[in-house]
């Protein structure tokens, strides 16, 4: 089937995948993942760049090798070092914290025996407070957005789905600093940035897969027909395909940046964001197809007039001896004004839904 | 959906066309930079991050008054280091106050010990004072050579004797020897220049340090004659000391009746006694304006609490690198704009046509506002800067993206285009809003409480989101309606990107055939 049929079908309903059903499987992938990267935290935990811990770090345009370049570093009298080749014409080394006019004769020093002109030299030297208060920073951040997110989608939308996509954004949070944990990549500001990013861009996506769900099911407590648990399906799959082209849309650039900062620049900022950044999309377009919105389900299910209107359909479906969801044969008169579809009669009942009734 | 909207696209249009003409020519007003003002690591330079705290020994908490002050003393420093483009910003305030300075050039000889010094505050006697240029020797013996002029101030000794060929020859308007900085040894004698380098004194030792002042305040006197004053009061043991020295110094003829308050190795006043004070409480008189008086009360309650400065972050960048870093910046932008233009195309067809112009038109908004703000505001790109706006062509695309599958929607409801474009556009714009109003909290939030390259990011992703929805009200939706009107797009030809038969294939519900 072409891909544009799939989106049409997925729209009526007629294939549909069942997200919100399968939650469990969701949870345990996620569950996985989310473990592999608390693993990875609390066993290797994080490489912080020197901006964190503090130390020295100087880019040097010179095509020694890393061998050479550690004896020059010694003999210039710092015995601990890091020593990168970037690229062929650049060295990267970083060194414990110096005091600043100890790393002023540092660089003349190995600038000398690099045999290099000593401005060509790129320093930077970090104090090990101001790392520590950069990060306290960064945290009282997110701390503040996640509250005003919050009252936000709590005015919006309401407290269940605010409480689903705070978690669908903690989700994604955990798996991105999970990955840097794991791979052991160095963790900078320019990191700190494309994770602080991917707050925004984790909600951007929840909130238009929200935004469906809510108005699917506006006015469902008035009806018998559908369930929220289906409701909230089906606008999943109404807004896959929108959800696939906004990924897509976005990992782009993204693509473009990782491209230029690995192919050209091989360092700094551009890849240390760039990389973030892809791992975090990623995650958030899963989070929110697979996580906030099932997640969302299952909070609403212990409202009392959620469990009412589930029995009411149940009740209906009985009575009726169909054997699943009607929603598309019958032409919305309860407020689920975009469903109605102008269309002829389907006879079949859909799959998914029977294979969950033997279940139940 | 609002009927305005529906009836007038040309009215958007031509306010979206008012906006970007005024843009334009606010950017590119005659006279002012054209040109983007680039940060460290796109230009090259050093960059030094300190952090204020309050000097050992001293109690209190650091006020914003004091901050501004220190950022004063060392815009005099860097100014005087003689370095072009020199630049000194606070961010944050409080506690978590950072000033950030940027001077060209990598790794200025002496500039970091420059910044850090804990300028001092201090009261010392005037032994001599003159025009602050070069004074001929009155007695110039054949066999001495001339004292050589001072190349740092202050100039310090144990004996005022020492420093008397060097005031000679001083000339306090050399460029860079005002810059303060230097080491200030309250017990000794010293030579140096007043602020402004009109006038050069020798000077005792500290007779009263800057913590014994208590409070100074500019204000006008009662009586209304004289103009702007400062008055000063000082703790017990400056009290004291004041006494001690008016009594003795009001006797002397000029310039031995007066006294310099040094900030930072330079004389930012030197009054004279015109009579014994006693009591703790004094009183600087003179014709000063309101800012002059109000500026010198700020210098006095400075020592009181003096500042050290620690060196939180210096980075060096070469300027080649800069120059490399921005090229592989405003490439990847390139790459990514290109990249979204042809999937949009691909996907979208003819309404892709109408996002890419919109996602273009997003960019220009985004460079003529780089450049303007610049200008204003002092906003400088840097390549987080330039990173944010790269993220933020998905993120704009992402707009156009909800929008569309929204008229997709509509059609497959069996909607004329006309009607699927406007209410597509009712249905998407809340989720645009919702979604893009997340986004402009995240850049405030990170913008507040962040420093550093965080905000710089965040400042653009917050202009881009306000960009993306000016772009997508006034531009976007229009053209789509003027699109949705056109008879060729009605048809649903399969280069519209609106085909019914394309919206509807592979269902069994959806029909293509009924309008």
């Amino acid at each position: 089937m072409k891909f544009n049929e799939v989106g049409n079908r997925l729209y009526t309903g007629e294939t549909s995948v069942d997200f919100v059903g399968k939650r469990k499987l969701w949870y345990v992938i996620s569950l996985i993942i989310i473990a592999v990267a608390a693993f990875g935290l609390f066993g290797r935990g994080l490489n912080l760049g020197i901006e964190f811990e503090g130390g020295a770090k100087f880019n040097v345009p010179s095509t020694v090798s890393v061998e050479d370049a550690r004896n020059i570093v010694k003999a210039a009298g710092v015995q601990t070092s890091v020593i990168i080749a970037v690229g062929n014409e650049r060295l990267e080394i970083q060194i414990p914290p110096l005091e600043q006019t100890e790393i002023e004769s540092f660089t003349s020093k190995i600038a000398a025996d690099f045999k290099v002109d000593p401005a060509s030299i790129t320093t930077q030297s970090v104090g090990p407070s101001w790392g520590a208060d950069i990060t306290r920073q960064a945290l009282i951040g997110l701390g503040v957005f996640i509250l005003l997110v919050i009252l936000f989608l709590t005015v919006y939308f309401e407290l269940r789905m605010a409480a689903a996509a705070i978690v669908a954004l903690l989700h994604d949070l955990l798996i991105t600093i999970g990955v840097y944990a794991i791979t052991g990549f160095e963790v900078t500001p320019a990191t700190v940035i494309g994770i602080l990013t991917i707050l925004g861009y984790s909600l951007y996506d929840t909130v238009v897969v929200f935004d469906k769900v809510k108005e699917n099911t506006r006015g469902i407590i008035a009806q018998s027909r559908l369930n929220y648990r289906e409701s909230a399906n089906l606008a999943l799959n109404q807004t896959l395909i929108r959800s696939i082209n906004t990924s897509i849309v976005a990992l782009l650039p993204v693509a473009a940046i990782l491209i230029v900062g690995v192919g050209i620049l091989q360092a700094g900022t551009l890849k240390d964001l760039a990389l973030a950044l892809f791992v975090g999309i990623a995650a958030g377009t899963y989070s929110s197809i697979f996580i906030a919105t099932p997640f969302l389900v299952q909070l609403k299910e212990r409202q009392p007039d959620i469990q009412a209107l589930s029995r009411r359909v149940h009740a209906r479906r009985v009575n009726a001896g169909t054997d699943g969801p009607e929603a598309m044969k019958i032409s919305g008169d309860a407020g689920l004004a975009n469903q109605v579809l102008p269309a002829g009669p389907r006879t079949q009942p859909k799959r998914f839904t029977r294979s969950k009734r033997k279940k139940s | 959906m609002s009927a305005a909207n529906r009836a007038r696209p040309g009215r958007s249009l031509i306010l979206l066309l008012l906006v970007l003409v005024s843009t334009i020519l606010w950017t590119y007003w005659p006279g002012a930079s054209h040109e983007a003002r680039l940060g460290l690591d796109l230009r090259g330079g050093t960059q030094v991050i300190l952090t204020p705290e309050l000097a050992p020994g001293t109690e209190g908490v650091l006020t914003q008054d004091q901050i501004n002050q220190t950022v004063e003393i060392i815009r005099q420093r860097v100014n005087g280091f003689g370095v072009a483009e020199a630049e000194v910003t606070v961010q944050g305030s409080g506690a978590n106050a950072a000033i950030v300075v940027t001077v060209p050039g990598v790794n200025p000889e002496g500039i970091t010990n420059l910044l850090k010094q804990t300028a001092r505050l201090d009261f010392r006697a005037v032994l001599a004072a003159g025009s602050g240029i070069e004074i001929a020797n009155p007695s110039p013996s054949p066999s001495a050579t001339p004292a050589p002029q001072p190349s740092e101030l202050p100039v310090q000794a144990a004996t005022s004797e020492e420093l008397y060929d060097q005031y000679l020859s001083l000339n306090c308007l050399t460029p860079g020897l005002l810059q303060g900085g230097r080491a200030d040894d309250p017990t000794k004698y010293m030579l140096t220049c007043s602020k402004d380098g009109f006038e050069k004194l020798v000077l005792a030792p500290a007779f009263i340090t800057g913590d014994q002042v208590s409070d100074s305040q500019a204000t006008l006197p009662q009586q209304g004659a004289g103009g702007w004053m400062v008055t000063l009061d000082f703790d017990s043991q400056g009290a004291t000391k004041l006494s001690e020295a008016s009594i003795n110094l009001s006797k002397l003829p000029s310039p031995q009746n007066r006294f310099g308050i040094v900030l930072d190795g330079l004389v930012v006043s030197a009054p004279f006694f015109s009579e014994p004070i006693l009591g703790g409480k004094a009183q600087i008189e003179g014709s000063f304006k309101a800012e002059e008086a109000k500026q010198l009360a700020q210098v006095l309650r400075y020592g009181a609490l003096p500042v050290t400065l620690n060196i939180a972050e210096s980075t060096s960048i070469s300027p080649t690198l800069g120059q490399d870093q921005l090229s592989a910046g405003l490439l990847a932008g390139a790459i990514g704009l290109a990249l979204v233009a042809i999937y949009l195309l691909i996907y979208y067809r003819a309404l892709g046509f109408v996002a890419v112009f919109s996602l273009v038109l997003a960019a220009g908004f985004l460079w003529l506002l780089i450049i303007g703000l610049g200008r204003s505001i002092g906003f400088t790109l840097t390549l987080a800067g330039i990173a944010g706006a790269i993220v933020a062509i998905g993120i704009t695309a992402d707009s156009f993206v909800v929008y569309f599958e929204r008229i997709r929607d509509e059609i497959r409801d069996g909607k004329t285009l006309r009607v699927a474009t406007e209410l597509g556009w009712t249905r998407a714009r809340r989720t645009l809003l919702a979604a893009d109003f997340v986004s402009l909290l995240a850049a405030i939030v990170l913008y507040a409480l962040s420093v550093g390259s965080v905000r710089g990011f965040a400042f653009t992703l917050g202009l881009t989101t306000l960009i993306d929805v000016l772009v997508a009200f006034w531009f976007t939706h229009p053209l789509v309606t003027y699109f949705g009107k056109s008879k060729w797009a009605d048809n649903g030809g399969i280069l519209t990107g609106v085909s019914r038969k394309r919206l509807t294939a592979g269902s069994t519900i959806l029909t293509g055939s009924d309008k």
